[in-house]
């Protein structure tokens, strides 16, 4: 720092923490609006509560929907983790490693993936899940999001595979070790960052969907969290203070979860945006 | 063939990738597009063959261009608010200081968050009984103004909440590009005399000029692709003003089973925005050169 002129260090303070205010202030009303009375909230939606109430939070708390709502989503999201990686990595390995007639072919063919947005194909993909029997079945939720985060991992993990030493292959093969034995003994152990990133990226996105449980699910007992929101705000119409409290307690645990991630989300971003 | 196992992978791990991806992405595509040319209402056979005419009652629907003009207008309003003020933003916290990781973290704090929560605080905010709108009301002894509720203004809130939401992961974009930039250039720049604007604008700018490209096709298409923020905040509200082109779809085709209808909105979304990102890719990336 040569030039630290007051001015503009003041300016750009000014500005940033104004910006941070806009981001801050909505999260705030929402975390303190539970712990506020009806009357409270609508006199001062951004104040601080005069007097903490938490019949709300104890309400949820000790009701079972919540729970039920958040084990859904818990069990749907890291079974679409692990299978994503599993069957990604398995197949990024193959293309990254082995020769073979058509990699080329099916490489750009799950490219396309890349480009198909989920709502283009929810229609037939309903009645593709239906013909499976998988309606009002957490499977239904798993596999289409795995298919549609298919494409994503495995062009990551592919890229990532490469830039391992062949050399690496050439010692384990002398030693006895073959491609399947070689991809769970070394590619796997070694890739542990980008398989995080991989891993976390579509747990956010499986967490966060709104489209496919809504479409799949019927029955009140296998919502996801997004769901059994939906669901409870139409119950609670108007008492906002029990709204906000349900949201909170949803999406504190996705930004405590975030900010131990983040630098895995950032790293899928812009990798991502790197290969376009 | 050597015998190092290597066609054991090919067949062991290749197909679980393949099949899944086939079966509910590739194959909903096609099946949309067949589907499409059929009235159906989601019982019994397929039979009812219309041709084109779900597309033809698709283009003469005001509803449906008033989602198309909905698109537009957040892809507006992403290009001239949302993407300057996240250039803005990179430029002043992209050097790696404790306080510029806080703002950085906070920033991007709101990408995270799921849409449906995102539109719920949202639409707290500017429920006219509870939120800004209500406050500002009662302090100045007025009629409180439901924002969610006015055909003139309610889209308004949706682009306010798009900003909001994803301005900070394009910032994260362009964070990543600016590092990625040589020091030495801009120190070079520096010294030459250039102010800290010109080394901005003939440097720094220029170097981080894909991945504004980049930026502005996530916008195209995350502009055609809103849904889960429209439905807690408007539902497509009043009167049907709101829609973006999957809350349209998802209204007019799933929900009252017009399976066709729905269908065809799906080719259309589909074409739209495989459509534009090859333009824009063939116009804006291939073309221009650097990097």
């Amino acid at each position: 720092m040569k030039r630290t002129k007051l001015f503009p260090q003041l300016m750009r303070a000014a500005f940033l923490s104004f910006i941070a205010a806009l981001v801050i202030l909505p999260l705030l009303a929402t975390f303190l609006g539970g712990f506020k009375t009806l009357g409270e909230l609508r006199a001062a939606p951004f104040g601080i509560p005069s007097e903490w109430s938490f019949t709300v939070f104890v309400d949820i708390l000790t009701g079972s929907a919540f729970w039920t709502y958040l084990r859904n989503s818990l069990i749907i999201s890291l079974s679409a983790v692990v299978l994503t990686v599993l069957c990604a990595s398995m197949a990024a390995y193959v293309f990254a490693q082995i020769r073979f007639f058509g990699s080329r072919y099916l490489q750009s063919y799950m490219l396309l993936g890349m480009m198909f947005p989920f709502a283009t194909a929810i229609v037939p993909l309903f009645f593709q899940i239906n013909r499976f029997g998988l309606l009002d079945n957490p499977l239904g939720i798993i596999l289409p999001q795995t298919a549609f985060s298919m494409a994503f991992a495995v062009v990551l993990l592919r890229s990532f595979f490469q830039q391992l030493p062949k050399e690496l292959f050439e010692a384990a093969y002398v030693d006895g070790c073959g491609y399947v034995g070689f991809f769970f003994r070394f590619t796997l152990p070694l890739s542990t960052p980008i398989l995080a990133t991989v891993g976390t990226f579509v747990f956010v996105q499986s967490w966060n969907n709104y489209l496919l449980p809504l479409v799949v699910l019927n029955e009140q007992s296998l919502f996801t969290w997004p769901l059994g929101i939906m669901q409870f705000r139409g119950e609670f119409i108007v008492e906002w203070n029990r709204i906000l409290a349900f949201v909170s307690l949803t999406i504190l645990p996705a930004l405590i979860f975030f900010t131990f991630t983040q630098k895995y989300i950032v790293a899928g971003l812009t990798r991502g945006s790197v290969k376009g | 063939m050597r015998t190092d196992g290597s066609l054991t992978a090919l067949i062991l791990f290749l197909p679980p990738a393949l099949l899944l991806f086939t079966l509910f992405v590739i194959w909903p595509i096609f099946s949309a597009v067949d589907l499409s040319f059929y009235k159906w209402n989601g019982y019994g056979d397929v039979t009812n063959f219309v041709g084109l005419r779900n597309y033809e009652i698709l283009v003469k629907n005001s509803i449906f261009h008033q989602s198309l003009f909905n698109s537009v207008k957040l892809l507006l309003a992403s290009i001239f608010l949302q993407i300057p003020l996240a250039l803005v933003l990179a430029l002043l916290l992209y050097r790696k200081t404790s306080a510029n990781t806080a703002f950085r973290l906070i920033f991007f704090a709101p990408y995270i968050l799921a849409e449906i929560a995102t539109g719920l605080i949202w639409s707290f905010i500017f429920d006219g009984d509870y939120g800004i709108s209500a406050m500002v009301a009662d302090k100045l002894g007025t009629e409180p103004f439901y924002i969610l509720a006015d055909k003139q203004w309610a889209f308004w809130t949706i682009i306010i909440v798009v900003v909001w939401k994803y301005f900070g992961y394009h910032m994260m974009i362009f964070i990543a590009a600016l590092q990625a930039v040589p020091s030495d250039l801009v120190e070079a720049a520096e010294i030459d005399g250039a102010s800290s604007l010109k080394t901005i604008w003939y440097v720094k700018l220029p170097m981080i000029m894909h991945a504004i490209k980049l930026s502005v096709l996530f916008a195209i298409t995350g502009a055609l692709q809103v849904f889960d923020i429209i439905i807690p905040l408007t539902n497509g509200g009043p009167s049907n003003s709101t829609h973006s082109i999957v809350s349209f779809l998802y209204t007019f085709g799933l929900a009252r089973m017009n399976v066709g209808f729905g269908a065809a909105v799906g080719v259309v979304l589909f074409a739209l925005c495989v459509g534009t990102a090859f333009t824009y890719k063939r116009m804006a990336i291939d073309k221009g050169g650097q990097l």
